[in-house]
């Protein structure tokens, strides 16, 4: 993305076609663009299911509660996809993050401690521990290679269920947390069944300031700083840039949106339990990032949500439908099982055809499909100028 | 790239020709292990080495891989949980086992057909991962196998899952648990026994094959510089697809071995395994054999010692600590070399 | 030392905020410098004076330690000895002491538990245990995460004690020097203008509550960046390439980029490893040309690696001679031409 003024460019930079121009908007123009897209969503969206086919798999409360847990995930592929997709690093243990904001609002707001913070400042401080913890989870990690610093994470990931699990004084270990506070505005407690549409509206702020908020930066110098260690880590420090700090910076502020997501599930469960947050989630968000587009904002929003229904409602509808109308195989699978087999499945077809995932940002698939370029360019004009 | 060319002026030190002779890691393992000892006594220190060895077999595959393609085969734990259930499939179903064998004979031969069964199978299937979903992305960035590999273990994870559903299962312990020998004074387990031996003899197959047979060369070229050997008329895919099958078939006796001792086994085998037994690999020195080998050993040490002092759950995590340890301040493991550089 | 304020918008300009400690005319001082590989010594006691808006070159067979001495100048390794000031300050050294710092991170919440043991905080109750307890953990990330990111002061604190820590490559550029690599080392997958303006980091103000708070000042300081970016190219003449991906561009072109690159830092001191490699020569005229014209309308200094005689006898105000790590010749480009040790380091190898 460069901050070329389109005006002086003759093609845009960002290259033709919607996902072009979108990323090159001026970027007050691209917060209004979010801003208005995502609203738009997210009052199309509790229309079309009073609609058949929709209408009668559920209610409209039920689909929208269904969509609020989507948003979650949302907010996960936004943070991971800073870490995972702007700032090149496989962090397999996202999940953690998302455990310690849960957490964090928890032991503040249940009976468990006695104590009853308002949500609202908690969640700037679920995501501040969050952030913290990102660069102390993070830094051991700065001086690794992708694999290494993978597994590494995929640990951590590991090591925080296990210790909240175990810190039973702390925690209450495998029973969790209950009693949790909704949030209050007003004086008005957020209802938790019923109503949907103080959650539901409340995600949809958070994730416009979340889109915002990383559009802004992979614009900026922090931006490029990512890119350029993604591509050459020694000459990004040749050139001024502090990779200890950029990196860390990746991690904490990816790790303070899984800590944003993580005070919001607290606060519409009510309860938290370690396996919440096993790697199974991590893989989830992981997955969802990685097919959804890494790298492109949008994209991994879509991607989310896309896969989050497909988990929660398509596969569920699947096995109804199968069980209603009698089809040989089919009729005794049951999906649900199946969906991480789905996932590893999408995942590898992915990376083998597609590895730019569905909504890829251009730079990705201008720097993933380097053997056509490579061979494009040796034949190119005499500029050297490939053609896209 | 310009190289060093300058000669040692000054005598070595003795540092210098410790460091040389590269002793050092060989006593801290030996160090480790006499401690250990005395803090656990003879019976879990038997335990350790068996629990060691099965590491050990593990993270020989890992080392390997690595070493030649250098990636971390995320999958490779779960193919050591598939040696484990293809081995009690083959046992329960192939052969009609279901409990201790009392005749020697009989025994061999059923751990042997065992044995082979389950090492081919493996191989095969490891060679087939690598030509279907790793082999298409060698030349693609970084992330791209890191995540194939992911999903390939979810994979294998979940077939085995849906097959065999989500509890643990038993396995037939065709070597009597209950069978004792007595050495040195000390009474150890014939099934401790039998899986450490077979372990190191694996370990010695593999070590004499990677240092004197012509495939043994291969890997080794390839592993040092791809595209020379390819100039030297090495076949890299050939090449690459045994090292594969080899490692897997490794994992698959360290399943059997983990059927026979453990008598139960579990989908998510896999994933904790896999994880201690990278972390062996990498403590060892990664791309390096006789570290793998050396690092089991002591992985299983740390897991067995934690258990033995009480701090199970804590015994992963451990495991996990020796990783970052490792990584952090000795990056090249016990048995690779100091690296100079930094970012 | 703070980054200069040689601003996005203003000209090239040479005269710069510097350290108070300025020393004359020498603008860099290496003393002794030694580099081990383990046994091997790589770079063996090397010294060499660069005067301000100088064009040193280094020569040398292959293997004689170039580009090792160049990487311990630019941060990337740490000597084994020797030191490297830089405007009066010293800027590479062989560190000292670094054991010490673990303790410091250790310290403070070490002393607090102590502190609190004395205090009787053991028969106290809970609250004065959590107290002590959250108080040390909160001590120790402090100093933990002080100790990762290395605020300047920091730093400054720890030379006070004597422990002493080398310049990251990052920290050079921050005093202002840049650097271009063998073996063209851009950041393929971003256009030309990207490139250049990630050469400008540091130089680039906007932080994390910009992103926040207005996008405004974010934006025009992009844009002021962009249009110096644009300057930077066209300098080292590159015309319509600025969005062309790195990787796409020609050999020669790929080369000024990274002097563009390079450049962007507004560095005072140019290291340049090997400029001319492999380039024709039209292409090493015209690189040789732009080196000159750095130095006369920029004011840099300039040290260079090279292998082309051409560029090293014309362009070079004095030259250093590297074999097998030593030194075996400096001097004027006649003198070194003409030293036997030279002609018979050279000898068997083809020198144009």
């Amino acid at each position: 993305m460069t901050a070329a003024n389109t005006k002086l460019s003759r093609t845009p930079a960002g290259g033709p076609g919607l996902r072009g121009r979108l990323s090159d908007l001026s970027s007050r123009h691209r917060s209004i663009a979010v801003i208005v897209g995502m609203s738009l969503v997210a009052l199309v969206l509790p229309l079309i299911v009073l609609l058949p086919p929709f209408s009668s798999f559920s209610g409209q409360t039920v689909w929208m509660d269904g969509f609020t847990i989507a948003g979650i995930y949302v907010l996960l592929a936004l943070g991971l996809n800073v870490v995972v997709g702007l700032a090149g690093l496989l962090d397999l243990g996202y999940a953690a993050f998302f455990a310690i904001g849960a957490y964090t609002y928890a032991l503040a707001a249940s009976p468990f401690t006695g104590w009853d913070l308002p949500f609202w400042p908690m969640l700037l401080m679920g995501a501040v521990v969050a952030a913290i913890f990102g660069i102390l989870l993070g830094a051991p990690t700065l001086r690794l290679r992708g694999d290494y610093l993978a597994i590494v994470t995929l640990g951590f990931g590991e090591i925080v269920p296990i210790v909240i699990l175990n810190s039973s004084k702390y925690t209450d270990g495998p029973n969790g947390i209950g009693g949790i506070s909704p949030p209050t505005l007003l004086d008005t407690r957020f209802p938790t069944t019923g109503n949907p549409w103080p959650f539901y509206l409340t995600m949809l702020v958070l994730i416009i300031l979340s889109m915002i908020f990383i559009y802004r930066l992979q614009d900026s110098r922090l931006g490029r700083a990512w890119m350029a260690i993604r591509e050459d880590e020694l000459a990004a420090a040749a050139n001024g840039v502090n990779t200890v700090v950029t990196k860390l910076l990746a991690f904490a502020i990816g790790a303070s949106t899984a800590g944003l997501a993580g005070v919001f599930l607290a606060s519409k469960l009510q309860t938290v339990t370690p396996n919440l947050f096993r790697f199974d989630v991590s893989f989830t968000v992981l997955a969802m990032v990685v097919l959804g587009g890494m790298g492109n904002v949008w994209g991994v929003a879509v991607g989310a949500f896309i896969i989050f229904m497909i988990q929660s409602v398509f596969l569920k509808q699947l096995n109804i439908f199968f069980n209603n109308v009698q089809v040989p195989i089919l009729s005794d699978i049951d999906f649900l099982q199946y969906q991480f087999l789905l996932y590893g499945i999408a995942l590898v077809a992915m990376m083998l055809l597609r590895p730019e995932g569905l909504f890829p940002s251009r730079r990705r698939r201008r720097e993933l499909h380097t053997e056509e370029d490579e061979v494009f360019a040796e034949h190119g004009d005499a500029m050297g100028a490939a053609p896209e | 790239m310009t190289t060093t060319t300058t000669v040692l002026s000054a005598r070595p030190s003795f540092v210098e020709t410790f460091q040389r002779l590269r002793l050092g890691p060989y006593l801290f393992v030996l160090g480790v292990a006499a401690i250990d000892y005395v803090v656990i006594g003879p019976n879990q220190f038997v335990n350790a080495l068996t629990i060691g060895a099965i590491y050990a077999l593990v993270a020989l595959g890992y080392t390997m891989v690595y070493g030649i393609i250098e990636l971390i085969n995320f999958a490779h734990g779960d193919v050591f949980m598939v040696g484990a259930f293809t081995s009690m499939f083959v046992l329960t179903q192939a052969l009609g086992q279901d409990g201790p064998i009392d005749s020697p004979g009989m025994l061999a031969v059923v751990l042997f057909i065992n044995f082979t069964i389950t090492m081919i199978a493996l191989g095969i299937l490891g060679a087939a991962i690598e030509r279907f979903a790793y082999r298409p992305l060698r030349h693609a960035p970084r992330l791209a196998p890191l995540i194939t590999a992911i999903g390939v273990s979810f994979i294998l994870q979940n077939i085995i899952q849906i097959i065999y559903g989500p509890s643990p299962i038993n396995t037939p312990q065709v070597i009597d648990p209950a069978a004792r020998v007595e050495i040195g004074g000390v009474s150890i387990g014939v099934v401790n026994i039998f899986t450490i031996v077979t372990a190191v003899l694996l370990m010695i197959a593999l070590q004499m094959l990677v240092s004197r047979t012509k495939i043994g060369r291969a890997m080794r070229s390839t592993a040092s510089d791809r595209d020379a050997a390819q100039l030297m008329g090495v076949d890299i895919n050939r090449t690459i697809a045994i090292t594969f099958f080899i490692g897997s078939a490794l994992a698959g006796a360290a399943g059997v071995v983990q059927g026979l001792y453990f008598g139960n086994i579990q989908f998510t085998l896999g994933f904790q395994a896999g994880l201690k037994a990278f972390t062996a690999a990498v403590l060892g020195g990664i791309g390096n054999i006789t570290g793998a080998a050396l690092g089991g050993f002591v992985i299983g040490f740390v897991e067995v010692t934690a258990g033995a002092l009480g701090f199970f759950v804590w015994g992963q995590a451990a495991v996990f600590a020796v990783l970052i340890i490792t990584l952090v301040f000795r990056p090249s493991g016990l048995l690779g070399q100091q690296l100079g550089e930094r970012t | 030392m703070s980054a200069r304020e040689s601003a996005v918008t203003a000209p090239p300009v040479t005269a710069t905020i510097m350290d108070a400690a300025a020393s004359g005319d020498v603008l860099l001082e290496a003393r002794g410098v030694t580099k081990r590989f383990g046994g091997l010594v790589a770079v063996r006691d090397v010294n060499l004076d660069i005067p301000k808006g100088g064009i040193v070159s280094i020569i040398g067979p292959n293997g004689a330690g170039k580009t090792t001495f160049f990487n311990v100048v630019a941060g990337i390794i740490d000597p084994s000895a020797g030191a490297v000031e830089f405007r009066g300050r010293k800027l590479i050294m062989r560190p000292r002491r670094t054991w010490i710092e673990p303790i410091l991170w250790v310290a403070p919440s070490v002393i607090v538990v102590l502190i609190a043991l004395a205090l009787g905080v053991q028969n106290g109750g809970d609250e004065g245990l959590a107290i002590t307890g959250l108080l040390a953990l909160g001590l120790l990330i402090t100093t933990f995460l002080l100790a990762i990111i290395r605020p300047p002061w920091y730093t400054q604190l720890l030379a006070r004690m004597g422990i002493l820590r080398s310049a990251r490559p990052n920290d050079v550029v921050t005093a202002g020097i840049g650097r271009t690599f063998q073996n063209i080392r851009l950041f393929q997958n971003m256009s030309a203008l990207e490139n250049v303006l990630v050469g400008m980091h540091i130089h680039l103000r906007s932080n994390l509550v910009d992103h926040f708070a207005s996008s405004r000042r974010q934006r025009r300081e992009e844009e002021a960046a962009a249009k110096r970016a644009r300057e930077l190219l066209r300098l080292v003449g590159l015309r319509e390439i600025d969005d062309e991906l790195a990787k796409n561009l020609p050999y020669g072109d790929q080369r000024r980029l990274e002097l563009a690159r390079a450049l962007a830092s507004d560095p005072v001191l140019l290291l340049l490893d090997e400029p001319t490699a492999g380039m024709n020569p039209a292409e090493t005229s015209a690189m040789t040309a732009l080196i000159g014209r750095l130095r006369k309308d920029l004011g840099l200094t300039i040290l260079l690696i090279e292998h082309d005689m051409r560029v090293v006898m014309g362009i070079s105000d004095h030259v250093l001679v590297l074999d097998h790590g030593e030194r075996i010749s400096e001097g004027t480009p006649e003198e070194v031409r003409r030293d036997p040790k030279v002609i018979e380091a050279y000898l068997g190898t083809s020198a144009s």
